[in-house]
C-alpha cells in the first residue's frame, strides 16, 4: 500500500536495524480523507505523483539548501528539491527528528510542526483552515508556526532555517543540562 | 548522574563501547504509549532489547480500537509501530494479560526495567439513577462495538429511537455523533465492522444532542473534529445563537485554539442553513440533525412506563462559577427533561490498577510517577494514559512516552538501573507462561491475522474486515 511507504521506511532509514534502503517516496497518495500537500514546482510536476531519484540526481538548479534546528539545538543541513514538502525533505534525507510526520502528511497529527522566522513566514503560501485546525493542537504553537507537510520548498527559500519545537522530554533535558552546568 | 562527556550523552557511541550486558526492557501494552516508549529506547540506546506484552492477540491499542473508522489517516502511525516491532531488538508478545498471566514482580525479575503503558480500560461513571437501564451505553462500549473490540462485539445497541443524547463535550462524543449520523455510503468504505454497519443501516436515529455540564468556552473537543461534524453531509447543525451571546468579545484575547474553536461555533450558530431549508421546501427527506446543549448536568435517566428501558433524561441546569478552563458548573435548582431512547455517556475513560505490587492513585486514576518513574519502585516506569490520565491525542501520548523513555535511558546511563547481572527476559517469562497454559502471539502471527483481515475486507471494498472473536484470531495462526 503506497500510503504506508513513508512510515515503513523512516525508522529503517534511521538505523533501527541498520538497513539501508533507498527511499521511494510517494507523498500523500490519496485516501478519501487525506489532505496531502499540493506542491508544484516550476516545471509543474506534483510531488504527489512521487519521485524515485535521490537528491544527487537532480540538477543543481532545483536544489535548495534548508537548515533544520533540531530540538537539541543541533543544526541539520540538507539540500532539498524544489517542490518537495518539508516533511518529504526530512524523510527523504533521513533527518533524525524524533516522531516527525506520524500521520505521513495527511494533516492528522501535527508532529511535523516547524517554526519559521517572521519574514519567511510572511512569504509562505496562505494557510488553509484545515492546517490551522491541526496546528491548534501542536506543541509550543507560535505565531510563525506551520506544518511541515503543508509547506513546499521553493527556489526563493534557499538558505532557509526552520526550528523544530521542543517537546517535554527536551525541555527536561535542557533543565538538567542547566542544573549540571550550575553545579 | 554520571558525568557523561560529549554532547550526546545518551547517544549510541557510549553504549557501543559499554561492556555491560544488553539491558532488557519490557513494555506492558502495545498502544501508542507502548510503541513510542519502545521506539525511543531502541533508537537512543544501541544495545537495549525491548519486549512488548499485550493483553489482546492484536496490537496497537486505541489506534485500532478507539480511533474512528472514518479517520484512516490517523492510523498511519501503525506503519511506524510496525517497523519498531520488526526491529531485531524488539519482540511482541500478544495474548498475555499482565497482572493475571504474569505478574509485575515476575516481569521485574526477568527485565532490568519494566514500563507500564496499559492505557485506560474502563470508563468514568455518572453515578446517577437509571444509569444501568437498557438504552444507556458507555461511549467506551459503543466505540468498542463499532471498532470490533472483542469484549464489546455483542453490545447490539438499540438504535430504534429517533433521538439520541450524548453526555459529554469531548472528541469521543463527536466521534459517536458522527458515526450515528454519517451517510452509510461513507462508512461502508471504512474498517467499521460488518455487524455494526448492518445495525447502523437499520438505525432510526436522526437527531443527536450533545450535552455538556459547562459552557461553550469549556468544550473539550477540538476544532478539526467540530468542523468535520459541521460539514457532515446530510446532517444539519442546530446551535442556539443565545448560547453564544457575548462570547465573541470574551475570546478576543484567548489563545488561538480556543478563539478559533469558539468563533466556529458562533459562526455556525448564526448561519442560516439555506441549503437545508431549500431541500426541506423541495420535499426532500427530513434531514438528520445534531446540536450542542450547554450547562446541563445529568441527574437521572428516566425509565419508560414499564420501567424496562430509558425514555429520557432529567438534567439540572447549571451556572458557571469562575471562568475559563477552571470554571465550575453549579446547579441553579432548575431542571429540564428531554425525551430520548438512546443515552450514551461519554464522560471519559479511566485506568485501573494492574497489580498489587504497583502503586495506584485511584482518585486521579493514574500510577503516581515523576517523569514516568513510578514512585517508590525503582526500575518501574509508566507512560501514556495510565501515567497522565485519559486525555490527549496521539502526539500528546508520543511526547510523554519519549519523556518516560528518556528517564529509562538516564537511569541506565547513570547506573540507577544495575544492568550488570544479566536478565533472562522472555526466556524466563516464557516458562512462567507455559506453566500457566498461556500461548503468546508473535508479531509475525499478528501479520497473518492482519493479512486475513485485509483479504476479507477486499471483497467488500473495505481496508479490512476486523476479526472480532479472539478464538478465531488464534485459529488463523494455528494456536
Ligand atoms: C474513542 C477514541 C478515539 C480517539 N481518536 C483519536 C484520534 O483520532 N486522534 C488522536 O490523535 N488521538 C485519538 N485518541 C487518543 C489516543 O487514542 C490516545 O492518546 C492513545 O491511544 C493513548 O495511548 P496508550 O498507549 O496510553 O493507551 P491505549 O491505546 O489504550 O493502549 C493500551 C494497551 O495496553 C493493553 N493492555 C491493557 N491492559 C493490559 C494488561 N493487563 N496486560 C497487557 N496489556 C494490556 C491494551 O489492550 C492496549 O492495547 C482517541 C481516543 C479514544 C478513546
Ligand atoms: N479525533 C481526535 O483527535 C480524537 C478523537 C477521540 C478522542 N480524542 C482524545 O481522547 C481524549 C479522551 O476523549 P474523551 O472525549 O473521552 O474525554 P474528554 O476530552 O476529557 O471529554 C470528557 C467530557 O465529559 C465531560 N464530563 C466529565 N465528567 C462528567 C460528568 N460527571 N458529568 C457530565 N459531564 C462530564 C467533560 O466535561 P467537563 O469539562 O465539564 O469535565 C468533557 O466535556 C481526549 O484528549 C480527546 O481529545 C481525540
Ligand atoms: S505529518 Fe501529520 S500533520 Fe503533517
Amino acid at each position: 500500500m503506497a500510503h504506508s511507504i513513508l512510515g515503513l521506511l523512516r525508522p529503517l532509514r534511521r538505523g533501527l536495524n541498520g538497513s539501508k534502503i533507498r527511499l521511494i517516496f510517494l507523498c500523500g497518495v490519496t485516501e478519501q480523507h487525506h489532505s496531502p500537500a499540493k506542491c508544484w514546482s516550476e516545471r509543474g510536476f506534483s510531488s504527489t505523483q512521487g519521485f524515485q531519484d535521490g537528491p544527487e540526481e537532480s540538477s543543481s538548479k532545483d536544489q535548495v539548501t534548508v537548515h533544520f534546528i533540531n530540538r537539541d539545538g543541533e543544526r541539520l543541513t540538507t539540500t532539498a528539491k524544489e517542490g518537495e514538502s518539508l516533511l518529504e525533505v526530512v524523510v527523504n534525507h533521513n533527518l533524525a527528528i524524533d516522531g516527525f510526520g506520524a500521520c505521513e502528511g495527511t494533516l492528522a497529527c501535527s508532529t511535523c510542526h516547524l517554526i519559521f522566522d517572521k519574514d519567511t513566514f510572511q512569504k509562505l503560501d496562505a494557510i488553509s483552515d484545515e492546517e490551522l485546525d491541526m496546528l491548534d493542537l501542536a506543541y509550543g504553537l507560535t505565531d510563525t508556526s506551520r506544518l511541515g507537510c503543508q509547506v513546499c520548498v521553493k527556489k526563493w527559500m534557499d538558505g532557509l532555517t526552520v526550528r523544530v519545537p521542543m517537546d517535554v522530554s527536551d525541555m527536561r533535558k535542557q533543565l538538567e543540562v542547566g542544573k549540571q552546568s550550575k553545579q | 548522574m554520571a558525568g557523561a562527556g560529549g554532547r550526546a550523552p545518551l547517544g549510541l557511541r557510549r553504549w557501543l563501547s559499554s561492556p555491560a550486558p544488553a539491558p532488557r526492557v519490557c513494555v506492558v501494552g502495545s498502544g501508542p504509549a507502548g510503541f513510542y516508549t519502545a521506539q525511543h529506547i531502541l533508537k537512543h540506546h544501541g544495545g537495549a532489547l525491548v519486549d512488548i506484552y499485550e493483553k489482546l492477540p492484536v496490537p496497537f491499542g486505541l489506534v485500532r480500537f478507539g480511533v474512528a473508522p472514518d479517520h484512516p489517516e490517523v492510523k498511519n502511525v501503525i506503519n511506524t509501530f510496525t517497523q519498531t516491532a520488526r526491529s531485531e531488538r524488539c519482540a511482541y508478545y500478544g495474548n498475555v494479560t499482565v497482572g493475571r498471566d504474569v505478574t509485575v514482580p515476575e516481569l521485574q525479575q526477568a527485565y532490568h526495567a519494566v514500563v507500564l503503558s496499559y492505557g485506560a480500560e474502563d470508563n468514568r461513571v455518572l453515578g446517577i439513577p437509571g444509569e444501568n437501564l437498557p438504552g444507556v451505553y458507555t461511549a467506551r462500549a459503543f466505540v468498542g462495538w463499532y471498532n470490533g473490540l472483542p469484549e464489546n462485539r455483542d453490545l447490539k445497541p438499540d438504535l430504534s429511537c429517533e433521538t439520541a443524547l450524548i453526555l459529554g463535550h469531548g472528541n469521543v462524543a463527536l466521534d459517536i455523533a458522527r458515526i450515528l449520523l454519517s451517510p452509510l455510503q461513507l462508512l461502508r468504505k471504512t474498517d467499521i465492522t460488518d455487524s455494526s454497519l448492518a445495525a447502523l443501516a437499520c438505525s432510526k436515529v436522526k437527531r443527536v444532542w450533545l450535552v455538556g455540564r459547562r459552557g461553550p468556552l469549556q468544550v473539550a473537543f477540538t476544532i478539526k473534529e467540530l468542523r468535520e461534524m459541521i460539514n457532515l453531509p446530510g446532517a444539519r447543525p442546530v446551535l442556539d445563537p443565545a448560547d453564544f451571546t457575548g462570547l465573541e468579545s470574551a475570546v478576543r484575547d484567548a489563545p488561538r485554539p480556543r478563539k478559533r474553536l469558539t468563533e466556529l461555533m458562533i459562526k455556525t450558530a448564526l448561519e442560516k442553513p439555506v441549503e437545508m431549508q431549500a431541500a426541506a421546501a423541495a420535499g426532500a427527506a427530513a434531514p438528520r440533525e445534531w446540536g450542542l446543549k450547554f450547562q446541563r448536568s445529568p441527574q437521572e435517566v428516566l425509565p419508560s412506563a414499564d420501567g424496562r428501558r430509558a425514555r429520557g433524561i432529567r438534567m439540572a441546569l447549571t451556572c458557571l462559577e469562575g471562568s475559563g478552563d477552571s470554571a465550575k458548573a453549579v446547579p441553579t435548582g432548575a431542571v429540564e427533561e428531554l425525551e430520548c431512547g438512546l443515552v450514551l455517556s461519554s464522560i471519559g475513560y479511566r485506568s485501573l490498577p494492574l497489580d498489587p505490587a504497583v502503586p495506584f492513585d485511584s482518585q486521579h486514576g493514574v500510577i503516581p510517577n515523576s517523569s514516568g518513574r513510578v514512585q517508590g519502585v525503582p526500575g518501574l516506569y509508566c507512560s501514556g494514559w495510565v501515567k497522565r490520565g485519559p486525555t490527549g491525542v496521539i502526539i500528546t501520548t508520543m511526547n510523554d512516552s519519549f519523556d518516560t523513555a528518556q528517564s529509562v535511558l538516564e537511569d541506565l546511563q547513570g547506573g540507577v538501573l544495575d544492568t550488570s547481572p544479566p536478565r533472562e527476559g522472555f526466556g524466563l517469562v516464557e516458562s512462567i507462561l507455559r506453566s500457566r497454559g498461556v500461548r503468546p502471539v508473535s508479531f509475525s502471527d499478528w501479520e497473518k491475522i492482519d493479512a486475513a483481515e485485509v483479504a476479507r475486507g477486499k471483497a467488500a471494498g473495505k481496508p479490512r474486515e476486523k476479526i472480532v472473536d479472539p478464538v478465531e484470531m488464534l485459529q488463523i495462526i494455528g494456536h
